[in-house]
């Protein structure tokens, strides 16, 4: 068992792909996050069920808009292109905006779910202590919240390495450009080289057995042990 | 120079309405049954909630004014909740830094050691939140309040979540701070020892109304007041020291011309102090009892009655010149004794509590 050139090239672009992705959501995720925590506002619920959209949209609906809406007709498509970027279909940043909204949910949520555990009282006792709302942020919300920053990098890089159909809709199958681990695994079955497709999937298993254990003996100790303080 | 404060506020089970002249010296006590807006009242005041109206100035500052509502960080407060409200995360040494190195006077070397010495947490410096006790944490809280040296520190119910043992540890060290620091305190509270042995003013909420505010003397001298406050039942008696020790080691304290005795306590001749009556400690005799251990036996006359509590007590007011105790007895007793308001009876007083 052994990976092929292409294989190695998919596989750090996948790589490259879900760290870039895991990057741009923590900051722009974390905003969002913290106002679904905080808001008393009647768009919370709204807002909140869009943020949840693609955990149950099908890719290919999800990759259909995002073609549209991206390409040179497209609203999107259109402002990249008056800015001289050309359009985003089938680029990898065309994939980075794609799993950005495809992972979306899976960064959000177990941010939001853990300020919200941090309960209101953390906060105002901050603000007493003459803390203003972005010092409050750094130096109270991110340290006890964060396991749930790490669930989210961790749920957000592993969703996208495993995301398909997006990518098969809006970045089409273009190597060393698009074409990521799940779609050389495709294409392997395809050729029916069964082997190649055998050495790829079975570490993708791996790979997401691992991340899972990890999460969940973390949080296994978070409950269990005791003491920890003084970043 | 007063701390002035108008709210106006619909909260779901009542509506605040307050319109209020708070001192800014000593401490004030915020009474009143739960659900009177306490707790309300004190976070407005700090800016963590904010009324549908309002208007709040300390001293000559304006804190909020029409559109204008100074965000609760810039105001000049110290905040002490009523469960713990450490920071998990930190050590309780970077608990006390937090505040401190955000202040806009931070303290100097010689208060920062007063305040921790005065509250007794030196010891705990390098331990987690999680490995104190409820009452060290408390101590913690009221340290870290203190040392962004607040112009006023506001106190919810510091002790609602702690047991008698700790309430009373930390009633000792408010004590000190009371007499060492120089602070006006507002201090929320249900419980009528803690007010009666911190205040020096208070203010009487009630549904989300002001009932009635003064020196703690005067409002406590007001029957009606008291009447429909009490959960526990007492009377608060201002006296006088007359002799520390007689020959019997008693200590003997004049309450008007009253004379109490009580087994020897820690007090200096003249010294004012305040005597604490629980109406469960007085009974009531018919003719004077001629061969009873009780020490305080007086001849009083009976004001008012009340109704009988559903499990079968009632409060008897009795009046002896001008001082007034009430007396908790069985409905059965005072059946039994045909007591009824004008009847001359003898009023036994079994125990006495010296508040300071």
């Amino acid at each position: 068992m052994g990976f092929s050139e292409a294989d190695l090239t998919a596989i750090w672009l996948t790589l490259r792909l879900a760290s870039v992705t895991t990057l741009l959501l923590l900051l722009l995720g974390t905003p969002l996050a913290y106002w679904l925590a905080r808001t008393r506002s009647r768009w919370k619920g709204p807002v909140g069920a869009l943020v949840a959209l693609p955990l149950i949209l099908p890719p290919t609906v999800l990759g259909f808009y995002l073609l549209i809406a991206l390409g040179p007709e497209g609203p999107i498509g259109r402002l990249t292109l008056s800015l001289g970027l050309g359009t985003l279909p089938f680029t990898f940043w065309g994939l980075v905006v794609a799993s950005l909204l495809y992972s979306l949910p899976f960064v959000v949520q177990p941010v939001q779910n853990a300020i919200e555990s941090i309960g209101a009282r953390p906060f105002e006792v901050a603000a007493t202590l003459r803390a203003g709302p972005w010092d409050c942020f750094f130096t109270v919300v991110l340290p006890l919240a964060r396991p749930g920053f790490l669930t989210a990098a961790i749920l957000g890089f592993a969703h996208t390495v495993g995301e398909f159909g997006v990518i098969l809709m809006v970045g089409g199958n273009i190597p060393g450009v698009t074409r990521v681990i799940s779609v050389q695994i495709y294409d392997h079955v395809e050729a029916m080289d069964y082997d190649q497709a055998h050495s790829l999937s079975l570490a993708m298993v791996i790979f997401s057995f691992l991340v899972l254990t990890a999460i969940y003996s973390f949080h296994h100790r978070r409950k269990t042990g005791g003491g920890r303080y003084g970043l | 120079m007063a701390f002035k404060a108008r709210f106006y506020l619909r909260q779901t089970d009542f509506t605040l309405d307050l319109d209020l002249s708070l001192p800014t010296t000593g401490v004030t006590a915020l009474y009143g049954p739960s659900g009177a807006g306490k707790t309300s009242l004190l976070r407005l005041l700090a800016g963590l909630q904010r009324p549908e109206a309002g208007e709040v100035t300390f001293r000559d500052q304006v804190w909020q004014a029409g559109r204008r509502f100074l965000p609760p960080h810039k105001r000049p407060v110290g905040f002490v909740f009523q469960e713990s409200s450490l920071f998990d995360h930190l050590s309780v040494r970077r608990n006390l830094a937090y505040g401190m190195k955000r202040a806009a006077r931070a303290p100097d070397p010689a208060q920062y050691d007063h305040i921790i010495e005065l509250l007794g947490i030196g010891p705990l410096m390098d331990r987690a939140p999680g490995q104190l006790s409820g009452g060290e944490r408390q101590r913690v809280a009221i340290a870290r309040a203190l040392l962004v040296r607040p112009q006023v520190l506001l106190m919810d119910e510091p002790m609602a979540a702690l047991d008698t043992a700790r309430k009373k540890e930390i009633l000792g060290y408010l004590e000190r701070l009371k007499s060492e620091l120089n602070i006006p305190l507002l201090y929320v509270s249900h419980n009528a020892d803690e007010v009666t042995r911190l205040a020096d003013h208070l203010v009487v909420l009630d549904r989300g109304r002001l009932r009635v505010q003064g020196p703690i003397r005067q409002v406590l001298a007001d029957h009606d007041i008291l009447g429909s406050l009490r959960e526990a039942p007492f009377t608060a008696l201002f006296g006088r020291v007359v002799s520390p020790s007689t020959t019997h080691r008693l200590t003997e304290v004049a309450v008007g011309d009253t004379l109490f005795r009580m087994p020897r306590q820690p007090v200096r001749k003249g010294q004012d102090i305040r005597l604490h009556l629980h109406a469960r400690d007085v009974s009531i005799a018919l003719h004077r009892p001629e061969d009873s251990s009780i020490l305080n036996i007086f001849d009083c006359r009976i004001e008012a009655i009340e109704e009988p509590t559903p499990d079968g007590q009632q409060l008897v007011h009795l009046r002896r010149e001008g001082t007034t105790i009430q007396a908790l007895i069985s409905a059965y007793s005072c059946a039994e004794l045909r007591l009824r308001p004008g009847r001359e009876v003898y009023a036994q007083i079994k125990a006495l509590s010296i508040l300071q």
